[in-house]
């Protein structure tokens, strides 16, 4: 441990904020594996002996872990296998090999990622198999140790478990949890999803081979647990270098913590979603506010952090329309109210914006048909409609039909902050029919 | 305007380049300045901007990670046909050559996350590495794995990586089924009329005065704000007219200061210039040349949109016509209409409850071969005998695309056709053949 110095003398501010910057973005920015993980004592004790029945005593063995995104799978899995490594037997004997469903998309690559980390090419060489069971048998074969005496084990890693299931026959999964069960070697196969259902992916004779132990990650914190999640994630332990500042620094997290308007924007949260990652998020945002000039979170900064992370997205993209696309979007809605969501195209969107219109002298507004097409198909492109079928690639662009992709508040509330709105034009919106 | 941009960790000479190069954009620069934090320190696995064209999304980008000097590579996916071009550009821009040609012939996520883990823990990290996304929206139509993987590329390659997507499309439309790592979003605004009219000044030829230039660009937006708010096509349509514009200073028709009389001058100009240079049915090239030639006429102005004008034979005129009655009258009133002597025809008489909607919103609709037939012989001057020509004009109206054949999968010997026309081109043809094609439509009765 050669840290750096602790000591009394107070650090300039710039120096001080310039660490809480380091530290909080490893935290919420970078997964930094917490000391304890909180909340998951079970599941991590669990995790920890299973593997190490496989590490140290050469008993194989398969688990899946299941939680939903962000609640801290991999996280666990990382936090047990550093535990696990500190034994020095563990850590001299056992491989490890880390799959993700993500890269090693058929079980072609899966073998040479694995041949790889195994560091076996060389032994592979030019070899030919005759079958994936073959080829993984000698790899396991050729770990065995000098005196041939016993295997070492191997930890298989698979994340995004659920994505192996669509390979081909599942020949891998099938193949691992075959290996788990009879006693070939010891290897103990680790699935990491966020499915569910993920036994239902599995082929009947693959499920019959996994051993059935699951360990689950639904946390569900109370919301007193997850604001002092807010304040631990922000917190500065007693190895910051300037005693003083990190005094200060808590200290106004916790008052953060306190205030009223923060804890009404945090339950907002709360009630949205529960896991680290989204709050993680939050709290960068909030820590990216911090600087010499504001060197502490305050409340406004949660709460404007908070207001970009609960943002009507769609709602901004409207802002930006012209007032033609805008007026294109209020004759959609028109028809959706009069029709009942039935899908339209062009003409009728076009033949409700006349109907307007007509009913007006002003014309302001009176585009030619290319100029609406160009305005339609810029709405198009934006996703804010969409083709009720692609399958109508001979149809006219103009009759092609389509379904508006937004909902009557977002469009009314985007005419709110619509700059400069004719009122005219409000009023048609609001009017019960074009 | 806003104070300069200030972040610790880099030249205070260069934040201040940055601002000036970026007006307009300042909130937004600062934003992503702060999330990047000092060059060594972690940024956000992923960032995902989202806003209209030409808001400045990858100028923003650009500007800071070339001024600033930060590790990066930007990859434009329409540029990248392939994602083996990404995977090269990456590894290329941060780990040189010899590392993007470690790559095998079609490289798989497997092989692109390998190579870049065992490049980066020989280079480890001293600075975020920035990846930058164009029109992300794109990654979408590739293999599925690609955007779940890059958005957490950082945890893939355990390096201090950032990958930035820029796109025009919100997020929800990204997400994959069994959800992935959540990017954090920004949003770039669009850019408000006094800002359009404060960047597309800054673009005045210094021969010409601040006030005169400005009064231009207020005429420019006056016309086209309400289509088109898309910076760059505002910018290149002021590049395109200014000359005319500038005519009647030239000419000494005009003082600079009068900018009714250049307005006067200008807005007609304009507005046709909305049809065709906005529409793109002239390139700019195109509609320079053909201002160059209406100036030697010295002609009126004359429409530029006209449509290419087809010659058909004379039956084909006719097939045409058949066809368009054929796609927008409902098949039980041929007879009405085409049945000699039969009557008066009532509209009430055919009302069927369910007909709210005219034929001419909903589209064309397709029709067998004989029905067209049928009425192509009773519009047809019956004079003229028609002979197998018939069929051979038929599949050239199909080649020119006035036509189109519409094949029901169950229904492969009996060929289906749509009249592919617009009412004012089948009104024209029409014209031509003495043929009052209003008479024979169901919807005008
Ligand atoms: N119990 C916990 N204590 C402290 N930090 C946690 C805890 N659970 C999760 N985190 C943090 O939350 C973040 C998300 O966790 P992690 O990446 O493990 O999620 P995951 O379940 O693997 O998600 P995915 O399904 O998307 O892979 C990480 O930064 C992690 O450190
Ligand atoms: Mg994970």
């Amino acid at each position: 441990m050669s840290k750096r110095k602790v000591n009394d003398a107070p650090l300039p501010v710039g120096t001080c904020i310039s660490e809480v910057q380091d530290i909080l973005r490893k935290r919420l920015c970078h997964q930094q594996l917490p000391d304890t993980p909180e909340g998951v004592q079970a599941q991590h004790k669990h995790l920890l002996e299973l593997l190490k029945r496989t590490a140290i005593h050469g008993e194989s063995n398969s688990v899946l872990i299941v939680g939903p995104r962000g609640s801290g799978k991999t996280m666990l899995l990382k936090c047990v296998l550093r535990d696990l490594l500190e034994e020095k037997e563990v850590e001299r004997n056992l491989l490890q090999v880390h799959l993700n469903g993500l890269l090693q998309t058929d079980d072609r690559i899966a073998l040479q990622e694995m041949t790889r980390q195994l560091h076996l090419e060389n032994v592979v060489g030019d070899k030919v198999f005759g079958s994936f069971a073959e080829n993984l048998s000698f790899l396991l074969e050729a770990l065995k140790k000098g005196d041939r005496s016993s295997s070492r084990p191997v930890l298989f890693v698979l994340d995004e478990f659920d994505l192996f299931a669509h390979h081909k026959n599942q020949t891998l999964l099938y193949n691992l949890f075959d290996v788990s069960q009879s006693a070939q070697a010891p290897v103990a196969v680790v699935g990491v999803t966020c499915r569910l259902d993920v036994l239902e992916l599995l082929e009947k004779r693959v499920k019959s081979r996994f051993s059935h132990r699951q360990i689950h990650l639904l946390s569900n914190p109370t919301f007193s647990q997850y604001l002092e999640r807010v304040q631990t994630q922000l917190s500065l332990q007693d190895d910051f270098p300037d005693k003083t500042f990190a005094q200060d620094w808590n200290a106004s997290v916790k008052t953060l913590c306190e205030d009223k308007s923060v804890e009404d924007a945090l339950q907002r949260h709360y009630n949205s979603s529960k896991n680290f990652r989204s709050n993680h998020m939050l709290l960068m945002l909030c820590l990216s506010r911090v600087s010499v000039a504001n060197p502490a979170i305050k409340p406004a900064d949660l709460l404007e952090a908070s207001k970009m992370c609960l943002i009507d997205a769609q709602a901004n993209m409207l802002h930006g329309l012209s007032i033609l696309e805008l007026c294109l979007i209020i004759a959609m809605k028109h028809l959706n109210d009069v029709y009942e969501g039935e899908p339209f195209n062009l003409q009728m969107v076009h033949n409700e914006f006349k109907k307007f219109l007509q009913r007006k002298s002003n014309s302001m507004y009176n585009f030619e048909q290319p100029v609406i097409m160009k305005a339609f198909e810029h709405l198009q492109q934006l996703e804010m409609i969409r083709p009720v079928d692609s399958s109508s690639v001979k149809t006219q662009r103009e009759y092609q039909l389509m379904r508006l992709m937004l909902d009557n508040t977002q469009v009314m509330e985007a005419l709110q902050k619509y700059p400069q709105c004719p009122t005219d034009i409000k009023q048609w919106a609001m009017s019960a029919y074009g | 305007m806003s104070a300069l941009l200030q972040q610790p960790g880099y030249e205070e000479e260069r934040l201040q380049t940055v601002s000036k190069k970026l007006p307009c954009r300042e909130v937004q620069a600062g934003m992503l300045l702060s999330l990047m934090g000092q060059p060594h320190q972690y940024s956000y696995p992923s960032i995902f901007i989202y806003g209209h064209q030409s808001s400045g999304k990858s100028h923003v980008l650009n500007v800071l990670l070339k001024e600033l000097e930060l590790p990066h590579a930007t990859v434009s996916f329409v540029e990248c046909v392939s994602v083996a071009l990404l995977f090269e550009q990456v590894l290329l821009s941060f780990f040189g050559c010899d590392a993007a040609s470690l790559l095998p012939r079609s490289p798989s996520l497997s092989d692109f996350v390998r190579i870049y883990r065992q490049q980066s823990s020989q280079s480890p990290a001293k600075q975020t590495r920035y990846i930058v996304m164009e029109k992300a929206e794109l990654l979408r139509d590739s293999d599925a794995n690609l955007l779940p993987a890059l958005l957490r590329l950082q945890e893939l390659v355990e390096d201090n990586v950032t990958v930035i997507l820029l796109s025009e499309i919100v997020w929800d439309r990204f997400r994959p089924n069994t959800g992935c790592f959540e990017p954090l979003l920004l949003h770039f605004p669009d850019y408000s009329k006094g800002e359009l009219q404060h960047i597309l000044a800054q673009d005045r030829n210094p021969s010409y005065s601040d006030e005169f230039y400005s009064a231009y660009i207020n005429i420019l937006l006056g016309v086209f704000y309400s289509v088109c708010r898309d910076l760059r096509e505002l910018r290149h349509l002021a590049a395109l007219n200014f000359s005319k514009f500038c005519e009647p200073l030239a000419e000494g028709k005009v003082k600079e200061t009068d900018t009714h009389k250049l307005w006067r001058n200008i807005e007609p100009h304009l507005k046709k210039a909305m049809q065709t240079v906005y529409l793109r049915e002239v390139s700019s090239l195109q509609w320079e040349q053909m201002q160059q030639m209406e100036e030697k006429e010295n002609g009126a102005v004359r429409g530029l949109s006209a449509h290419t004008h087809v010659e058909l034979p004379y039956y084909s005129k006719f097939l045409l016509i058949a066809a368009y009655l054929a796609s927008f009258n409902p098949a039980r009133t041929d007879k009405r209409f085409f049945v000699k002597h039969h009557g008066k025809i009532k509209k009430t008489n055919f009302l069927k409850k369910n007909e709210k909607t005219s034929n001419h919103l909903l589209g064309p609709k397709p029709f067998p071969l004989d029905r067209l037939l049928a009425i192509f012989y009773s519009v047809v001057d019956s004079r003229v005998a028609p002979t197998a020509s018939i069929f051979s004009q038929i599949s050239s109206l199909v080649t020119l695309q006035l036509l189109t054949q519409v094949s029901h999968g169950d229904q492969i010997d009996a060929p289906k056709y749509k009249c592919a026309v617009s009412m004012d081109f089948i009104c024209a043809i029409s014209r031509t053949v003495n043929f009052e094609i209003i008479k024979y439509l169901y919807d005008f009765l």
